[in-house]
């Protein structure tokens, strides 16, 4: 059902955790399934120099959370905020058709954590 | 080599040896078609007929109530569709449970498109039926009851004599799908009173691709596919020798080593149950604890999700399923659980173990110490496991 590729990121996930204090965090949902994602980003001058995740939910969406976390690392925030869940899926080199929702909720997660550290950081100006 | 343990014996069983033996000659030597005149159909026509003779006899039945399907689900889309069909002019109205497989609940929907009016009963949190509302709900446009002898997912035994009673006395026709259930529970139609009864070979070590419906002589049911004469008219189609043989040795040595298969996977599921549970904190078994299939255990392991689960235990060579959502590929959680009034957040993680003749005791502490290991991990994953911890999301 998954390819090698999704596979490998499910069996060794990189970035599981949580980071202390961290800079901003996103915690989303998807009510059909139930399956919920953490992003905890650790952000210097507007740079992410930490990402880690914890899920509650399939293969792919683990999978979905360990590339994302992988691909942001050490981005700026406005490029990671652009990063898609079909780049995801791309970097997975593929999710099956009923499993590309697991892979929106990495980009959702990813948004939801920068927005957090964003307001955070505007309310504390 | 990696070792690799079979617990899935209730999606489908391996062919036994005797099995396939006795099948062979079917195929080449005796091909014959049992409708042919000649030497070789007759040859062949007898062993369909020493085979039905066989079944019916183990079953309870006469063998013209024996009518050879393709499995279970054709067995199941019969006796719900044709019954119907044939009796519409005496009512519209089918009862069955909320935990039928989805044979029998897919053609209950298809005849509601039809103008079928469909009872689905509640079960109470271990997954058996409620023979008050059955009571209840039975009224004169009452065709048939149906439910299950044993539910594939977990485990839990109806009671279908109770059942069979009712229908009975309020002379209403009663079939079950003993698909999970023939060569574990011990069933006689007449004894039990039922009408009509489903089958399927390949849950009892004999081949896939065959099964049969009992109908007791005298109930008016449809011709199921229109074609030749086979099954007495009632279903066309060349009769599948070779599976009919497969068949019926399959369900005499199921039959015949009942209690001794019984005794040891009820020691073994035992076993299991007990390890989980002193073993692996918040480890829920779902369905009966004594009610239930000899070979089946079902648990939940809270925060965490099945899929990772099921696909972890199969890198490490055991293979299980579960009858929640993410697996079986559809989103929708499990049917039968949720009319259990499962949690959900805990139907995610069910996972079905089911055990079969060649399971042993060290498969136990294998599968324990793999299933230990993995839902650490998954749990050190889980966003719902750390919140339980009390640490703090900062949000
Ligand atoms: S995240 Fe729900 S099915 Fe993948």
């Amino acid at each position: 059902m998954y390819n090698d590729k999704v596979m490998e990121n499910f069996k060794n996930p990189q970035n599981v955790g949580e980071i202390e204090n961290p800079d901003g965090v996103g915690r989303v949902g998807n009510a059909s399934c139930g399956d919920i994602m953490e992003i905890y980003l650790k952000i210097d001058d507007d740079i992410i120099t930490d990402a880690k995740f914890k899920t509650f939910g399939c293969a792919a969406a683990i999978a979905s959370s360990s590339m994302a976390t992988q691909l942001i690392k050490g981005k700026s925030i406005d490029e990671a905020i652009k990063i898609t869940n079909k780049q995801v899926i791309e970097e997975l080199e593929g999710l099956p058709p009923k499993k590309i929702h697991c892979s929106v909720l990495a980009e959702e997660a990813i948004k939801l954590a920068i927005e957090n550290y964003k307001s955070k950081k505007a309310s504390n100006i | 080599m990696k070792r690799k343990i079979y617990l899935d014996n209730a999606a489908t069983t391996s062919v036994d040896k005797d099995v396939t033996e006795a099948m062979l000659p079917y195929f080449s030597g005796t091909f014959g078609n049992p409708n042919s005149l000649h030497f070789f159909g007759r040859e062949a026509a007898k062993a369909v007929t020493a085979a039905r003779d066989n079944i019916a006899a183990m079953l309870g039945c006469k063998p013209t109530e024996i009518y050879f399907t393709s499995g279970g689900t054709e067995a199941d889309n019969w006796a719900i569709k044709g019954i119907y069909n044939a009796n519409k002019d005496k009512g519209n109205h089918i009862i069955t449970s909320k935990i039928e497989h989805k044979a029998v609940i897919a053609s209950c929907k298809r005849l509601e498109k039809d103008g079928a009016k469909i009872t689905y009963l509640d079960v109470d949190k271990y997954g058996i039926v409620d023979l008050e509302q059955l009571k209840k709900s039975i009224t004169e446009g009452t065709l048939l009851v149906s439910v299950m002898t044993a539910n594939n997912e977990v485990g839990s035994l109806q009671p279908i004599k109770e059942i069979a009673q009712i229908c009975a006395e309020r002379k209403v026709l009663f079939h079950t799908d003993a698909v999970q259930a023939i060569g574990t529970v011990d069933i006689n139609v007449k004894r039990d009173n039922i009408d009509m009864l489903s089958l399927s070979a390949h849950k009892f070590y004999g081949p896939k691709g065959i099964g049969a419906l009992y109908i007791k002589n005298g109930i008016k049911n449809d011709r199921y596919i229109s074609g030749g004469s086979q099954e007495r008219g009632m279903r066309g189609g060349t009769t599948n020798v070779p599976l009919i043989v497969g068949m019926n040795v399959a369900m005499e040595k199921a039959i015949r080593d009942m209690d001794i298969n019984n005794k040891k996977l009820s020691y073994l599921r035992d076993m299991l149950i007990k390890r989980i549970e002193s073993e692996i904190p918040d480890a829920f078994l779902n369905g009966h604890r004594e009610r239930r299939l000899a070979n089946n255990a079902n648990f939940s392991f809270k925060y965490i999700e099945g899929e990772s689960l099921i696909l972890m235990l199969d890198m490490q060579g055991i293979a299980v399923s579960s009858g929640s959502a993410c697996t079986s590929g559809s989103l929708e959680s499990s049917h039968v659980l949720s009319a259990m009034n499962v949690p959900a957040e805990i139907t995610q993680s069910a996972t079905r173990f089911s055990f079969g003749k060649d399971s042993n005791e060290q498969d136990i502490d294998y599968i324990i110490e793999n299933l230990k290991n993995n839902v650490t991990t998954l749990r050190a994953m889980s966003p719902l496991f750390a919140q339980q911890k009390g640490e703090p999301i900062n949000v």
